[in-house]
């Protein structure tokens, strides 16, 4: 283990792939492979958010699983703090599930309606660590009050409590064991406007006053323009763009980030891109096309990118694959 | 004349009311778009306009007119031709509004069926030109699909295929896009708008989109709790709103917010059966709501042409209330 605990990146991926085999036939032998996530590397800081965004299918969720160890990835490299996460002994796992945890998406399905706020609230605690039963109430009622629960909650059960509610305390659950990383993956597309912007705020709290990291998974372009610091865009299980959230957003330069941001709909009327049509859908990672994978949808496809895959290429501190981009000279 | 015209319509459960007397028009190739929080009313008032509200639900109202006709007074059986056929709908969710156990094809036969009959080959080649004209690639193959195979936008395609199967004069779209993906949302609104300008059709928008329905909609409709709060073109409303939920609306969106900073939420949620407040509906989350506001209920009153608010203390331009 090397020892660089000043090192600013917390979390590093490298090459992470997850391929699931496609069973078929009577006696059930592998014919093929969906390549879910195809090879995305990124690095997060201290107190950064990283957005991750794409149309579903894309791999995103994939990505949260991995993150978190839900699923082993099939190849590539994690890291935390310099030290690989993938190594299989129960040391690195119980790290791993301390260190880094997930909100899920819909807070109707991730909390069981037959326990009670506070046994949920409880559970991280009583499994990895050794605190006492009223020392873990006095903890469990600590982050109640940190993510805005009163405490007569602490006996109620999940279905008396409406959907911000429900994230606040699946929030507070991801919360319990001081994580340093939490994987948001879509936490707040099942709510209302104005109950998504209370979430929000109150992430942005937790980040502020924690110094929290968030890998924050969503397909609403206009809250990533808000809470994110690094955006990365994924199509088809890779990535396409990557960069800083202004690079990415003042000058998207893959095409189909441009079409993400041209589609996201503005209030204000000066916000609003010019609108590039995007024909056709996300196609099937089955039977991915030759080529760039996104090149019948795209408008610049030329014939080069029916033929080879695009590698991601990094014009200063702002990655994109696509031979487009390749081509012409990079503007900044 | 309005195409459609609805007087003091008011939808209840019991005691409870879902739909609290609304009254707005709809004219002849206008886009309406009806916007607010989950609960507040929006998807129950265009489904008493349909009919399709059962017991325990209780449908009442002063004057709900389509195209010349009563649908309070008329028989059943004709409101049964008028809807589905003049008026149709379409939900939210495409992937189970479809009839799994039945192909494409034969869910947009059935439309054309019951409503104009003809023989067989002349309903397939029209459910062909509809499969077309909602921009299904190879329609004549894809009639015999069933709806599992298709992805959801394209399911919603089938949906609003369906529902223009009869060239309605009116469709009302019940969060049509909320299920998709951005890119595919934009595809599927543009095509209703195409639609819509073609046949001249009056489209219904209901959303919780704020940004969506500035974009596509004419006129917009403000609902909370059952209530319309505000009416007002769509240009003018998010430039400055007269009521304070509108208000509240807006400033909860993350483009109005500097980065990073908090964004302004309304605390609480849409008051439900049992907590619903005296006075203004609004008043236990609205910052500006005095003494007044907790007694007497306001009522909505035109500010000017095509302009109409619920609030003692409308906002002025510059977003305050303006307290007498």
């Amino acid at each position: 283990m090397n020892n660089n605990t000043d090192n600013p990146v917390l979390l590093e991926a490298k090459n992470l792939k997850q391929y699931y085999p496609v069973k078929s036939g009577l006696l059930k032998k592998q014919t093929k492979q969906v390549k879910a996530v195809d090879g995305v590397s990124f690095s997060l800081e201290k107190g950064k958010t990283l957005a991750v965004v794409g149309e579903s299918g894309c791999g995103k969720s994939s990505l949260a699983r991995m993150l978190t160890m839900i699923e082993r990835p099939t190849s590539g490299e994690l890291f935390f703090k310099g030290q690989s996460l993938l190594e299989a002994d129960p040391k690195t796992d119980k790290l791993r599930r301390q260190k880094i945890q997930i909100v899920f998406q819909n807070p109707y399905a991730s909390l069981n309606p037959r326990k009670k706020i506070g046994t949920i609230l409880e559970e991280p605690l009583l499994i990895n660590t050794e605190l006492s039963k009223s020392d873990r109430k006095a903890k469990v009622l600590a982050m109640m009050s940190k993510v805005g629960l009163k405490e007569e909650f602490y006996d109620r059960y999940p279905h008396m409590f409406s959907g911000g509610q429900r994230q606040r305390i699946a929030i507070a659950r991801g919360l319990m064991l001081d994580p340093e990383i939490v994987v948001a993956d879509e936490p707040v597309s099942a709510l209302d406007v104005s109950v998504r912007a209370q979430v929000l705020n109150l992430m942005m709290d937790l980040q502020d006053e924690l110094g929290l990291s968030y890998v924050f998974i969503s397909h609403d372009l206009s809250v990533v323009e808000h809470i994110a610091d690094d955006v990365m865009v994924m199509y088809l299980g890779r990535c396409v763009e990557q960069g800083s959230k202004n690079t990415v957003y003042d000058n998207p330069q893959h095409p189909y980030t441009q079409a993400l941001l041209s589609a996201t709909p503005r209030l204000n009327p000066d916000l609003r891109r010019e609108r590039i049509k995007l024909t056709g859908e996300l196609p099937s990672p089955l039977n991915p096309p030759k080529g760039c994978a996104f090149n019948a949808r795209c408008r610049l496809a030329f014939e080069q990118c029916t033929q080879q895959q695009p590698q991601l290429i990094d014009y200063d501190q702002h990655k994109i694959s696509c031979f487009f981009v390749e081509n012409q000279t990079y503007q900044p | 004349m309005a195409l459609l015209e609805v007087k003091e319509l008011a939808v209840q459960f019991g005691e409870f009311k879902a739909v609290d007397r609304i009254s707005y028009q709809v004219e002849q190739g206008q886009v309406v778009g009806i916007v607010g929080e989950s609960g507040s009313g929006k998807s129950v008032s265009s489904l008493a306009i349909m009919g399709l509200i059962d017991f325990p639900g209780k449908v009442t109202a002063n004057a709900l007119h389509f195209d010349g006709h009563d649908l309070k007074t008329i028989s059943e059986k004709a409101r049964r031709r008028i809807v589905g056929a003049d008026v149709a709908m379409i939900f939210q969710d495409p992937m189970t509004s479809l009839n799994p156990c039945f192909t494409v094809g034969y869910q947009i036969m059935e439309a054309i069926k019951i409503h104009h009959g003809g023989s067989k080959k002349q309903r397939r080649e029209r459910a062909i030109k509809l499969l077309n004209c909602v921009g299904i690639p190879d329609p004549a193959n894809r009639l015999n699909v069933y709806p599992h195979q298709l992805s959801g936008g394209m399911s919603q395609r089938v949906m609003i295929a369906i529902a223009i199967a009869c060239n309605p004069k009116l469709l009302i779209a019940d969060e049509p896009t909320t299920a998709l993906d951005v890119t595919i949302q934009g595809q599927i609104i543009e095509l209703l708008l195409d639609l819509q300008k073609k046949d001249n059709m009056a489209l219904v928008l209901i959303t919780h989109d704020l940004a969506l329905v500035a974009e596509a909609a004419h006129k917009i409709i403000v609902m909370y709790a059952g209530q319309i709060v505000e009416i007002g073109d769509a240009e003018v409303i998010f430039k400055s709103p007269l009521h304070p939920y509108t208000q509240a609306l807006l400033n909860s969106l993350p483009e109005f917010t500097q980065d990073k900073q908090r964004l302004a939420s309304l605390s609480g949620v849409v008051p439900g059966k049992y907590d619903r407040p005296h006075g203004c509906l609004l008043n236990p989350r609205c910052p500006y709501a005095d003494k007044q506001c907790k007694t007497v209920e306001p009522i909505l009153h035109a500010r000017s042409e095509n302009r109409q608010v619920k609030c003692h203390y409308p906002l002025s331009p510059e977003g305050n209330p303006s307290y007498e």
